[in-house]
């Protein structure tokens, strides 16, 4: 018989199941994965040096392109340490808006990461039905913000703006007459708050589509169940967090436990798993997009009858509209020496941390007293998740290096950062 | 009653007796420094003692303090920062006794409460602090990552390789007096057909320089005038 010996081979980091640039060396004894090593910073930019050379402000974009596919809610961690260290309180309504986009977030996010696992395992329809959906959450993002992905839309004290009395409309064009516009057009009528109700309406029917479609499916739970199981102990100890951590069985939510923003006069559970596999995870995220949709609907029902102030009204740290700007000296230097130098925030640190779709994701911000961060750390929840990928993939087949990749749900941007 | 900080703080000193040098509570969270040396059994007593356990390290972050409280351009902060020591390149002196420090937050699942742990490293030629991967397996990727960014070395890590520089890095480009735009460049050379490395040709460029205002600058009065 021939000798067989252990080989490794290189997976990535161009490789459609790598989520991005993940280049993993694995050590193969036959199909058995010995030994993973993941080789990562290919997309490394240095954003935390960056920060250290921008303003307060300027800082909030570049999260936007931390983690990708979560982008109001890395901004929210950031600006929830800017006003930990300011020692600021954002108005409530700000405070509910901020609430609302980080649940759509989560929804667009994890629609992302169940189109994205689902497609690696080969269930190609749950792809094409989540980016569908991940269509109208982006028109939301675009009509509050101007930009579809990267929204930059949170301030330091607030938001940047209120929300719009009316969604953009689609026109017709060689492919879309006018009756089809009209018809796509239908639930654009209204106000944004009136278009993201909708949504929600329409909402728990799709997720009942994807459950349809995966939940039972044989070959889906013969992927996933029993694959990368990780006990509550060892899921402490290597740093879990969010669905990671509530797959394996700690009831565990900064929401409920460390409530930020508006989550404290809000209703919603928190599922928990029971095996710590891919699957229990899975269905975590499927009841979590239920829960943010409740979230959502709150939301937007506060928002309704509670019109105000969405930014904090201190010029030290928001820019006064530009009709006083004009009209008041006072309000000019204001307006100018924000734009030219920024805020200054007191010498201090703080450690802010929100409940990701992925996990905490925690800014750990160091001021000298200076008008840019003196440091700036990011928690990345993927960081920690992917660091935990020899332990969890040792002794599975090459296929379920696969499934526990998507199970991880790591983005690259923040993972590189 | 007592709030949660407050309870978490009157435990600390009954667990860890003198190994805490100092202790800080500011902005609803608490910091103590601990000398290196002291700081795989500190952390083994966070992680185990039944009145604090903190099961969870959330994160860890080199920080270089060189450049504490230097203002000016990059220009400016660069000469400064090579001429002279630390605590002489700022105006006030530095609240920090060395260059290097490692951040460590940590938090409890079982009480829901959070504390930071910051340690000094004493030699700022060769910073050297002990490895908590035995205390937290999740340490193992954050201890390369502070290595690869600030070159501190964790005494005992197992596996202490550079993790998101590229390879065959020079440097550790977090430091403070490492610049922004790198040392060097890549480019494809077409007579050696090959991708070469170079010194750098950009010319450093700062739209808003670093400021540092005195003490209270920030704070405003609530409301503006008119």
């Amino acid at each position: 018989m021939a000798e067989i010996r252990n080989y490794t081979i290189n997976f990535g980091p161009q490789h459609p199941a790598a989520h991005g640039v993940l280049r993993l060396v694995l050590e193969l004894d036959g199909e058995v994965i010995q030994r993973a090593d993941p080789h990562i910073g290919l997309l490394h930019r240095a954003t935390e040096k960056l920060a250290e050379h921008r303003t307060f402000v300027q800082n909030v974009p570049y999260f936007d392109r931390m983690d990708y596919t979560t982008m109001l809610c890395n901004e929210h961690a950031y600006v929830l340490a800017v006003e930990k260290l300011l020692g600021i309180q954002p108005p409530l309504r700000a405070q509910y808006l901020r609430t609302m986009f980080a649940e759509i977030t989560r929804l667009a996010s994890h629609l992302f990461a169940l189109g994205a696992h689902a497609l690696d395992l080969g269930a190609m329809t749950v792809f094409l039905y989540c980016f569908r959906e991940r269509e109208d959450l982006f028109d939301i993002f675009e009509a509050v913000s101007g930009a579809r992905m990267h929204c930059a839309y949170f301030r330091p004290g607030g938001v940047y703006r209120d929300m719009p009395d009316a969604m953009p409309q689609y026109t017709p064009t060689k492919i879309h007459n006018a009756r089809a516009i009209r018809e796509m057009n239908k639930n654009r009528q209204g106000s944004m708050l009136d278009f993201i109700e909708d949504f929600c309406q329409r909402f728990p029917k799709y997720v009942d589509e994807y459950e349809t479609l995966l939940t039972e499916n044989r070959i889906w739970k013969q992927r996933t169940v029993g694959i990368g199981v990780v006990s509550p102990e060892r899921a402490l100890a290597l740093g879990f967090t969010g669905p990671m951590l509530r797959g394996s069985g700690i009831p565990w939510d900064l929401r409920k436990k460390q409530p930020y923003d508006a989550y404290e006069h809000v209703d919603f559970d928190v599922p928990v798993g029971v095996n710590g596999d891919c699957y229990d995870r899975y269905l975590c995220r499927i009841e979590e997009m239920r829960q943010a949709n409740r979230i959502i609907l709150q939301c937007v029902d506060w928002l309704r009858k509670n019109p105000g102030p969405v930014m904090v009204d201190n010029h030290k740290i928001a820019p006064p509209s530009r009709e006083e700007m004009k009209a008041n000296m006072e309000e000019l230097i204001h307006h100018f020496k924000l734009f030219t130098e920024g805020m200054h925030v007191p010498a201090g640190e703080a450690y802010a941390a929100v409940e990701h779709p992925k996990g905490e994701f925690g800014v750990y911000l160091v001021s000298d007293g200076a008008n840019k961060p003196y440091r700036m750390k990011v928690r990345p929840p993927s960081f920690i998740h992917l660091s935990a990928m020899d332990e969890m993939s040792r002794g599975h087949m090459l296929a379920d290096a696969v499934a526990i990749i998507g199970t991880l749900e790591i983005v690259f941007g923040e993972i590189d950062r | 009653m007592a709030t949660r900080l407050e309870t978490l703080a009157a435990a600390l000193p009954a667990a860890l007796g003198d190994q805490i040098v100092s202790t800080t509570t500011a902005l609803g969270e608490l910091t103590i420094v601990v000398r290196p040396q002291d700081l795989i059994g500190v952390m083994t007593t966070l992680r185990d003692a039944p009145e604090l356990r903190f099961e969870q390290l959330i994160d860890l972050a080199g920080i270089d303090y060189l450049a504490w409280g230097v203002g000016g351009t990059a220009e400016e902060r660069m000469s400064r920062m090579r001429d002279l020591d630390v605590r002489v390149a700022a105006d006030e002196p530095s609240p920090h006794p060395t260059r290097f420090g490692v951040v460590y937050h940590l938090l409890s699942v079982t009480h829901n409460w959070r504390m930071r742990v910051r340690t000094y490293a004493e030699d700022a030629e060769l910073p050297i602090v002990d490895t908590m991967i035995d205390v937290w397996p999740a340490a193992n990727w954050l201890e390369r990552e502070a290595f690869d960014l600030y070159g501190i070395v964790f005494a005992g890590h197992p596996d202490l390789r550079r993790i998101l520089t590229d390879y065959g890095f020079i440097g550790h480009p977090f430091r403070k007096d490492f610049p922004v735009s790198g040392n060097v460049e890549m480019r494809y050379d077409p007579d050696q057909k090959r991708v070469i490395y170079q010194p750098v040709t950009i010319e450093p460029r700062e739209i808003t320089p670093r400021i540092v205002r005195e003490e209270h600058y920030a704070d405003s009065e609530p409301k503006r005038h008119g």
